[in-house]
C-alpha cells in the first residue's frame, strides 16, 4: 500500500514537477553538450578531477576561455567546481545524490504530515478509551 | 499550571526520521503519544486508518480502503478523484502480531513491490514506530525513488548513453 510509496496526486504532482525539471535540465545538458570542448572537459574529469589551468593547458585555451566551458557545463549540473586557495578544482557533477536526497526530503514530508494526523486518531482513541473506561466504573 | 498551559499551547511533536538504510532499504522512525494497542488499531481498521492516511494538506482523495488484517489477508486502496481513472495499492499481508509487527506486500508494480514492515514498540505509556520497506533490488528502489519517475532514471540512462557516445567520439576524433 506504500507500494510506490508516495500518492497518486502527489506522485502526479512530483512526477510533473520531476519531468518539468529533468526537461530543462536536459536542455542545458544538451546545449551544454553542444560544444566539442565541453564534451572533452567532461571526458577528462570523468578520468580525473581538474584544476582550471589544468583544462586550459590540455584544450590550448586561455583561462578565460576555459572558464566560460566550465561555466556552461557547472550550469548544466554536469560539473562543479570548488576554489581552494588559489586553484579552482573541477570535478563531474553529484546531481543525481542531490536528486535522492531532494526525493528522500519529499517522502519525509508526506509521512510526517500522515503522522501528524495519526497523533489526532490516537489522541481521540485515548481519550475514547479514558470515558469508556470512566463508564465501565460508574 | 503554566507548565500545563505551555504543553497545551505547544504539544510536543515527535520527529520523522527517514533513513536509507542500504541500497534497498528505507525505514521511517516515529514515536507517538499513547499505547502500542492505539498505534496498531489505528494501522489496521479502515475507518481510522482512513483518517490519516490521506492527509488534508496533500490533497489527496481515497475513495475505498478494504483491510482484511490477518496472515495471507488481502488489502486494497482506491484513490482518485475521477472514478474511470482510479489509482489502486494492494497486497497481502504476510504477518500479522496483534500490537507488535504488521508486514505486508506491495503488489500492484508486478514483482519489484517492496515488502513493508511495521513495529510498534511501546515503552512508557508511548510508541516507537520503525516502519521498513524492503526493495528486491536496488534498482527497483531506485525506481520508486530517485527515478520519483521511471522516466526519469530512463532519461538519465538515455543521457548516460549519449555521454558514453559523445565521450568515445571525442576520443576518436
Amino acid at each position: 500500500m506504500l507500494g510506490f510509496p508516495l500518492h497518486p496526486p502527489i506522485r502526479v504532482y512530483i512526477l510533473n514537477h520531476m519531468v518539468q525539471y529533468t526537461r530543462i535540465r536536459l536542455d542545458a545538458s544538451f546545449a551544454a553538450l553542444s560544444d566539442a570542448t565541453r564534451r572533452g572537459v567532461l571526458e577528462q574529469l570523468g578520468r580525473s578531477d581538474a584544476s582550471i589551468t589544468d583544462l586550459a593547458e590540455k584544450f590550448h585555451m586561455t583561462l578565460t576561455g576555459i572558464k566560460k566551458h566550465v561555466g556552461v557545463l557547472e550550469a548544466a549540473g554536469l560539473v562543479t567546481t570548488e576554489k581552494v586557495g588559489r586553484v579552482r578544482t573541477c570535478k563531474l557533477g553529484r546531481r543525481r545524490l542531490e536528486e535522492e536526497t531532494a526525493w528522500l526530503e519529499r517522502y519525509r514530508q508526506l509521512w510526517e504530515s500522515r503522522f501528524d494526523e495519526l497523533d489526532k486518531v490516537v489522541e481521540q482513541l485515548k481519550r475514547k478509551e479514558k470515558s469508556d473506561g470512566r463508564k465501565k466504573r460508574e | 499550571m503554566d507548565a500545563r498551559r505551555e504543553s497545551e499551547a505547544t504539544p510536543m511533536k515527535n520527529r520523522t526520521i527517514v533513513e536509507r538504510k542500504s541500497e534497498r532499504e528505507i525505514v521511517v522512525t516515529r514515536t507517538f503519544n499513547g499505547p502500542a494497542r492505539i498505534v496498531f488499531e489505528a494501522w489496521t481498521k479502515p475507518e481510522l486508518f482512513k483518517q490519516w492516511w490521506t492527509p488534508k494538506s496533500m490533497g489527496m482523495f481515497l475513495r475505498s480502503c478494504e483491510m482484511d488484517v490477518r496472515v495471507g489477508g488481502k488489502y486494497r486502496l482506491v484513490f482518485g478523484h475521477d472514478a474511470s481513472k482510479p489509482d489502486e495499492f494492494f497486497g497481502r499481508y504476510i504477518e500479522v502480531t496483534p500490537y507488535s509487527r504488521l508486514v505486508w506486500t506491495n503488489d500492484e508494480g508486478g514483482d519489484g513491490g517492496p515488502v513493508t514492515t511495521v513495529t510498534f514498540e511501546e515503552k512508557g505509556g508511548k510508541t516507537l514506530l520503525v516502519m521498513r520497506e524492503l526493495y528486491p533490488s536496488k534498482e527497483a528502489l531506485d525506481a520508486a525513488g530517485t527515478g520519483a519517475a521511471d522516466a526519469m532514471s530512463e532519461t538519465f540512462e538515455q543521457l548516460d548513453e549519449l555521454l558514453v557516445a559523445l565521450g568515445a567520439s571525442v576520443g576518436r576524433s
